[in-house]
């Protein structure tokens, strides 16, 4: 019977205050919609620069003068005698220009007449962080501080680990960025709802003085505040997650097809954004509702 | 500085050896001060050294200009604001043991009339009603048999769904009054009931008081309507810059011979059976 009552009185209270509850509703629908396009885009950003770490990667390459014989010397010496090694591919010269004409730069070599690719050998580490032993084995460092080779017929050694720190760097900017960003969106919707809550609440501080006055206990004034809040939370809340639904089904995930950047980066579970973002909505405007009502109720 | 030094000195200041809480509690009385002092924080004297009891089924005036510490008694009464000094009792319990937690529970044993009436402008007068009954735990049913009754009472029937704001003065006072009453209080206060309203409906209002009085309650009316205290000759309390000056038991708004008292009750008698038919 009390919960019938206190469900009634945030009813009331929300038809009787309908601009003001609007407001909440919409202050709540524009936090939710905002967190809800940047927590996926934050993880995909990450996503990427774990991807991208994930493709670590040695190229051995061999000296153009290198016989088939050296080739095969030199790869089970990779494959047999160094540690870490996952995988190794080798990838002769015609393999190479091929792969060029492919991306479409086939011209260019035409144009240099003879063949300045080598062949090389890569090597694929069997976790990320052997890349290192790898390398260090397959050239290792000189006393004078230079790389040697461990085979008089490879060429150089590269990691591509420059090119790979390159782009860590660029996307650690970026993912800094993006999380500054967020991490601003959200102080300012908090505050913001924090502000609708305490807006209305003021202007009902009358109300709630009334109340105290004719012997309501601090829970029978409140009870009805936080159901509204969290009405309020949970309209704007679901609202928000159902136009996300929707330009998720109809935007995103024809997109997710073409780009490799939405397809291969695992981003949270939309279930579980759901759920998240409803649980914070809801909560916040509750807890909130509760809270600001604290110091009208000192009568 | 100066602001920090007048609160230590406040606060380390001994309390006058004058105020000492005179005298037992009055047995059986409904209102009971005792030495009362408050002074407020921005350093206002609001009362000194009150004391005086009031009886069950009594009417008494409580008169005085504005800032006299009319409603400086009254707000003490419903433990709006604590006193600095001495103490009160309302029907045998002393104000300062209950807790603010349980504040609530005993103003649930006042009833309170204002003088901007108070009432909740989101809801119909019926609502209002229902409100102090619902704040108590009143089931559905109480509510749909108590608010009928006490809106007759007041002559408020056909006016049950209205909102206050489609009301006048007068009549949202008496909405304010039968929320006070329908409870059925041992005590009602009223701080300046008729403040706002002319003076025909104000006597509509005090009409009203008087035969809540009638009933048994006991009912401490705060007011500087002269007229009023002047027709009705009920005992008076006289507040000025603090103090309590007089108390008589039948007085006028102004300390008079006593010859004329018996005359002007009469005539309230007659406004009274007036008010009736």
């Amino acid at each position: 019977m009390r919960f019938g009552f206190f469900l009634r009185e945030a009813l009331r209270a929300l038809r009787r205050n309908a601009v003001p509850s609007f407001a909440a509703v919409a202050t709540v629908l524009v936090t939710v919609l905002v967190l809800g396009v940047f927590i996926p885009v934050v993880q995909a950003t990450n996503g990427a620069a774990n991807e991208i770490r994930a493709k670590v990667l040695v190229d051995v390459y061999m000296k153009s003068d290198a016989t088939r014989a050296d080739v095969d010397r030199v790869r089970s010496r990779i494959e047999d005698d160094t540690p870490g090694v996952g995988r190794v591919e080798f990838i002769s010269k015609q393999q190479a220009i091929n792969a060029e004409r492919d991306a479409g730069r086939g011209d260019f070599y035409d144009l240099l007449g003879s063949d300045p690719l080598p062949g090389l050998l890569r090597v694929t580490p069997d976790r990320p962080e052997a890349i290192v032993q790898v390398r260090d084995a397959l050239a290792p460092m000189s006393p004078s501080g230079r790389r040697t080779v461990a085979d008089a017929s490879i060429d150089e050694v590269q990691d591509r680990k420059e090119n790979t720190d390159k782009l860590l760097a660029a996307t650690g900017v970026v993912k800094l960025t993006i999380g500054l960003l967020a991490g601003l969106l959200v102080l300012a919707s908090l505050l913001l709802v924090a502000n609708t809550i305490r807006l209305s609440m003021y202007a009902r501080r009358r109300e709630v003085e009334v109340m105290k006055l004719v012997g309501a206990t601090d829970w029978f004034i409140r009870w009805p505040f936080v159901i509204e809040g969290v009405l309020v939370g949970a309209l704007g809340g679901v609202t928000a997650i159902v136009l996300l639904g929707v330009v998720k089904v109809s935007l995103v995930d024809p997109l997710a097809g073409d780009f490799a950047l939405i397809a291969t980066t695992e981003t949270m579970n939309f279930g579980l954004l759901v759920a998240l973002l409803l649980a914070a909505s809801v909560g916040v405007s509750a807890l909130g509702s509760g809270l600001s009502l604290r110091r009208f109720l000192r009568v | 500085m100066a602001a920090t030094e007048r609160h230590i000195r406040r606060r380390t200041e001994p309390t006058p050896a004058r105020q000492r809480v005179v005298g037992d509690p009055v047995p059986g009385a409904v209102v009971d001060l005792r030495s009362v002092s408050k002074k407020y924080p921005s350093g206002d004297l609001g009362l000194e050294d009150a004391t005086f009891a009031v009886q069950p089924g009594e009417f008494v005036f409580l008169v005085g200009s504005t800032g006299s510490g009319k409603s400086t008694i009254m707000r003490l009464l419903i433990k709006e604001i604590e006193p600095s000094y001495g103490s009160i009792a309302v029907a045998g319990r002393d104000l300062s043991e209950i807790t603010r937690r349980k504040v609530p529970y005993y103003r649930r044993n006042l009833g309170v009339v204002f003088q901007d009436f108070k009432l909740l402008p989101n809801r119909t007068v019926y609502e209002n009603v229902a409100y102090a009954l619902q704040v108590t735990g009143g089931t559905r049913r109480e509510v749909r048999e108590k608010v009928p009754d006490i809106l007759r009472l007041t002559g408020l029937s056909t006016k049950l769904h209205n909102y206050p704001d489609q009301l006048s003065g007068g009549e949202q006072q008496r909405v304010s009054v039968a929320r006070a009453f329908v409870n059925h209080p041992p005590l009602l206060l009223a701080d300046e009931p008729t403040g706002n309203l002319d003076p025909e409906t104000s006597v509509g209002i005090m009409q009203l008081l008087y035969r809540i009085n009638r009933t048994g309650t006991t009912v401490v009316v705060a007011t500087h309507d002269k007229a009023m205290v002047d027709r009705m000759r009920r005992r008076v309390i006289e507040v000025s810059h603090g103090r309590i000056v007089r108390d008589e038991r039948t007085g006028g708004y102004e300390a008079t011979e006593s010859t004329e008292s018996r005359e002007s009750t009469r005539e309230f008698g007659a406004l009274w059976r007036e008010g009736l038919q």
